[in-house]
C-alpha cells in the first residue's frame, strides 16, 4: 500500500511550517483536481513551489494554496511548474548504443512491436526512438504509446516542432548514440525552428496518462521511461514499476534514466539487467509476477 | 552539533576540494556532499584520486542513498543534487541554475531545509556566482557558513558574490579551513 505523505510528516515530528504547508498545499491539490503529487521528491516540489512564490510577488505557500483551491487559472500555471519538462533527443548517447545492440535484435523477431513511452514530455526522445527503429527498419511494424499527464507537453510532442539553437548538440548527440544519417534529414528548417516529419510520429499515439493515479491501458514489449522515477519517492516508484510490470509481455524489456534503478524496489528480483550501466533490464519468466 | 557538510567549487575546484579533504584528520567522519562544476565530464577518475588521500570512501551520490558518515558523495555530472528531509539524496534534471547543472544554490538550499542549524556551507574558487543564493538560505536556517578568501582563491567572482549577497560566517584561507569545520564540529 502507498503510505500517505502526510503521516510520514507526521511521523518525522518536523517542526518547519513550510514543510506543514506544502504538505497541506499537495493534499488539497490531490482532493480539488485529482491530481497526485503527494509522493513525489519534496525537495524537488519545494524548490518549484518556492520559485512559484517568488514570481508570482505570494509570501507564504498556505497563500498560494488559496490561490490554486479557488482560481482555476492560477492552478493551471502551478500545474506546469510541477510538471517535469526537460528533456533533449538522443540524452545519453551511449544508451541508444547499448540499445541497438542488446534489445534491437530481440525486438526484430516480432510481426508487431508495441512501445510505451511514459512520461514523454515534449516528445524530443519519442523522435530520437522513432528515427532509430527507422534506420533499423522497424518503424513500420512498431506502435509507439507516448504518454505524460502535461496536455499542453503532449501538444508540442504531438507538434514535433522545435527549436533550432538545440540542433546542433542534438545532431552531436545522434552521431554519438550510432545514427547512420544526418539528424537534419528527419526535419525541415523553418524560422529558427525545425519540423520532425510527420512519417516518424504517423505509428505513435500520443495520449494523457498519469503514472499516479491512472492504470494499465496496453500490453506492451517495451517501456521506456527515463528520469522520470527520480521525481518519486520509494512507494510511488514501487507503485509505477508495478503498473510498467502489469503492462509488460513475458520477455518484455523496461529502459529507465542512468541514475534510476531497479535496486532496493519491490521489482529487483523480476527483472534481469541486460545493461546495467545504461539500466536496460529484461523481464523475466515468473510466475505470479 | 553539526550533523553534515556541504563544498561547492566551480574554476580551480578540483585541486581546492583535494586540498581541504587533505586537511581533515583521518578521525573526522561527518558526511561531506559536494557540488564540483565540472560539465558533463566523467568524475570517477577524480574520485578514485581523491578516494587515495582521505580516510573517507568517496564516491558520486546516488538517488535516495542515506547520507551516511565515513561518506563523501560528489553530485554526478548533469544532475542537480537535492537533500531530502529524511536525510536520503534525490537527483533531478531539472533545468540549469546559474548555468550550471549540477548547481551549488540546489545542494545548498535543499540541505539547509534538511539540516537547518546543524549544517556547514563552504564556497570555494569559481569564476560565476553560484552557490550564494544557497549561502544565504543555510544562514537563515540557522547554519554556519564559510566562503574562501577572494583574494587567495584561484577564481575570486564566486567567493566575491557570496560575500556580497550576504556576509558568511567566516571568511577564510584555504588551508584555514579544514581545522575551522574540525573546530566547529567540535571534533578537534
Amino acid at each position: 500500500m502507498v503510505k500517505s505523505s502526510l503521516n510520514t510528516f507526521f511521523e518525522k515530528e518536523s517542526t518547519d511550517t513550510e514543510d506543514i504547508e506544502l504538505s497541506l498545499l499537495l493534499q488539497a491539490c490531490y482532493q480539488k483536481y485529482g491530481y497526485d503529487f503527494r509522493n513525489y521528491s519534496k525537495a524537488h516540489l519545494k524548490r518549484r513551489v518556492l520559485q512559484r512564490l517568488k514570481r508570482s510577488g505570494l509570501n507564504s505557500i498556505s497563500e498560494l494554496q488559496h490561490k490554486v483551491l479557488w482560481e482555476k487559472d492560477f492552478y493551471r500555471t502551478f500545474l506546469q511548474d510541477l510538471s517535469i519538462n526537460v528533456t533533449e533527443m538522443f540524452r545519453d548517447p551511449v544508451f541508444y548504443l547499448a540499445f541497438k545492440e542488446k534489445v534491437i535484435p530481440d525486438l526484430s523477431t516480432y510481426a508487431h512491436i508495441k512501445v510505451w513511452h511514459a512520461g514523454c514530455s515534449t516528445g524530443e526522445e519519442v523522435y530520437s526512438l522513432a528515427i532509430l527503429l527507422k534506420e533499423e527498419n522497424l518503424l513500420s511494424r512498431t506502435r509507439i504509446y507516448a504518454t505524460d499527464f502535461n496536455k499542453n507537453v503532449l501538444e508540442i510532442a504531438k507538434q514535433g516542432i522545435y527549436s533550432s539553437k538545440e540542433m546542433e548538440l542534438y545532431s552531436d548527440n545522434y552521431l554519438k548514440s550510432g545514427g547512420k544519417g544526418k539528424l537534419m534529414d528527419y526535419c525541415t528548417a523553418k524560422y529558427g525552428s525545425v519540423i520532425f516529419d510527420k512519417s516518424l510520429s504517423r505509428n505513435v499515439v500520443f495520449a494523457d496518462h498519469n503514472l499516479v493515479t491512472d492504470g494499465v491501458f496496453a500490453e506492451v514489449n517495451l517501456v521506456f521511461c527515463r528520469n522520470v522515477l527520480i521525481y518519486f519517492d520509494k512507494d510511488l516508484q514501487n507503485k509505477v514499476l508495478t503498473l510498467f510490470s502489469n503492462s509488460l509481455t513475458k520477455r518484455g524489456f523496461l529502459c529507465l534514466g542512468k541514475k534510476e534503478s531497479l535496486q532496493f524496489s519491490d521489482w529487483e528480483d523480476h527483472y534481469e539487467a541486460i545493461d546495467k550501466k545504461m539500466k536496460i533490464f529484461k523481464r523475466k519468466y515468473i510466475s505470479n509476477g | 552539533m553539526v550533523k553534515a557538510i556541504v563544498i561547492g567549487a566551480s574554476y580551480g575546484g578540483m585541486e581546492a576540494i583535494r586540498v581541504l579533504l587533505a586537511g581533515l584528520p583521518s578521525r573526522f567522519r561527518i558526511p561531506i556532499s559536494i557540488v564540483l562544476h565540472i560539465g558533463s565530464n566523467d568524475i570517477h577518475s577524480y574520485l578514485s584520486m581523491l578516494n587515495g588521500k582521505t580516510a573517507y570512501t568517496v564516491k558520486e551520490a546516488e538517488e535516495k542513498e542515506l547520507i551516511k558518515s565515513g561518506y563523501i558523495y560528489f553530485a554526478p555530472p548533469n544532475y542537480h543534487l537535492q537533500m531530502e528531509s529524511n536525510f536520503s539524496f534525490s537527483l533531478s534534471t531539472d533545468p540549469k541554475v546559474n548555468f550550471s547543472r549540477p548547481s551549488i544554490d540546489v545542494l545548498f538550499e535543499t540541505a539547509a531545509w534538511a539540516y537547518k542549524k546543524e549544517l556547514v556551507g563552504v564556497l570555494l574558487t569559481g569564476s560565476n556566482s553560484d552557490g550564494a543564493e544557497g549561502l544565504k538560505t543555510i544562514k537563515r536556517y540557522g547554519g554556519i557558513t564559510i566562503v574562501e578568501n577572494p583574494e587567495t582563491a584561484l577564481s575570486k567572482s564566486m567567493p566575491s558574490s557570496a560575500i556580497k549577497e550576504e556576509t558568511p560566517s567566516f571568511i577564510l584561507d584555504l588551508k584555514d579551513i579544514p581545522e575551522k569545520i574540525v573546530e566547529l564540529s567540535g571534533n578537534n
